[in-house]
């Protein structure tokens, strides 16, 4: 399996979780964001890059085309969910 | 959202088929949440689609689903809910699989309102096959077979399923995702037929050829030429004539199909009793 680059610890300054493998990059997230929270280099996938910003507004999830944005519930560990990881492992 | 989306999903067959930036994995993301709202059993949700890029999508869903022939899907949820009233059928259908190959089904569907939600992924084009117009292409628009833009006016699908005797109709766009979640949480919860068309976008075929590059502008293009029914109720014809109206746009109350079959099932029976 692909790791996901944005995977990472379980951690609650991760509200946004990106699968790599199904996100197309088509930026809607980006843009749709209010607080700019993801950004996507050139040719790349979108990137969580100011977590702390986040409101968890939902947006990006509901928005999101290619069902690949995870919304981190406040507070939730993400290891029942996700595992330890963080990352995809379901995917 | 009680549960995480990909619990609705299959998850080997993703990532979908759909290009970058298709509204049609918005849209099903709005029923997947209308669906979670209502707090449906997945053994009790049959989703059914046609032919097309919008009928992949029971492909990747995790339900009783049917992929069937072109312009059928309500034909053959017909059947499944005459056996099965109790399930929650739901069609998934583009504006070609269900205006064009599929149009006397779905007024059919809709005059005996029988108790089916129809979702119609109006993308405005035929994408699979490369970008021919549909009857739901805007006059004026171009497509790869109206290269010097297209002279026939569009159905208004709501209107049309409406006058046909549906219990529900209703319009969304993507841009406008959670409200269209709860307009398709309402068509499920209505007693009837009922009809959401969710306005998607195309930026493969549809965009590229009529000056909006990507999704990002054809969803500009949504925010400004939506208009919500209250907003509508104060604007006159003329400056409505190139918006569309989103929101719940007809409800009414109508005998049942399966109920009226399950009533004359129970006269005829108590008849025959009666002759013994």
């Amino acid at each position: 399996m692909q790791r996901s680059g944005n995977a990472g610890p379980a951690v609650n300054s991760r509200p946004v979780i990106v699968n790599d493998r199904w996100c197309k990059g088509c930026d809607i997230c980006v843009v749709f964001c209010p607080k700019k929270v993801l950004e996507r280099p050139e040719g790349g996938k979108a990137q969580v890059v100011r977590g702390e910003d986040c409101t968890r507004c939902g947006i990006c999830e509901m928005m999101c085309p290619d069902f690949a944005i995870t919304l981190v519930p406040a507070g939730d560990k993400m290891e029942s969910r996700f595992g330890r990881l963080g990352g995809n492992a379901d995917a | 959202m009680a549960k995480p989306i990909t619990y609705y999903l299959r998850k080997d067959k993703m990532p979908h088929i759909w290009c970058e930036g298709c509204g049609h994995g918005i849209v099903l993301g709005a029923v997947l949440r209308a669906i979670d709202s209502l707090e449906l059993d997945k053994n009790n949700v049959c989703v059914v689609s046609g032919i097309g890029c919008a009928s992949r999508a029971p492909g990747y869903l995790d339900f009783d689903t049917l992929h069937t022939t072109h312009g059928r899907a309500l034909a053959f949820a017909t059947g499944i809910k005459m056996m099965k009233p109790k399930l929650n059928v739901i069609v998934l259908a583009g504006d070609g699989d269900l205006a064009a190959i599929g149009g006397n089904h779905l007024i059919h569907a809709a005059r005996r309102n029988i108790n089916l939600t129809t979702v119609c992924f109006n993308n405005s084009i035929y994408g699979m096959t490369s970008g021919q117009y549909s009857p739901m292409t805007p006059t004026g628009k171009m497509a790869t077979t109206a290269p010097y833009g297209h002279i026939e006016e569009p159905f208004d699908l709501c209107d049309l399923v409406f006058a046909a005797g549906a219990s529900f109709v209703g319009r969304g766009a993507t841009y406008h995702a959670r409200p269209l979640s709860r307009l398709i949480a309402k068509a499920i919860s209505t007693d009837g037929f009922a009809f959401v068309e969710a306005i998607s976008q195309c930026p493969t075929y549809f965009g590229r050829r009529n000056k909006m590059r990507n999704a990002l502008a054809m969803l500009d293009w949504q925010k400004e030429h939506a208009v919500t029914t209250k907003a509508a109720s104060k604007l006159s014809p003329e400056e409505l004539a190139d918006k569309f109206v989103i929101g719940e746009l007809g409800t009414r109350t109508r005998p049942e199909y399966t109920k009226r079959y399950e009533d004359i099932i129970a006269a005829a029976a108590k008849e025959t009793d009666d002759n013994v």
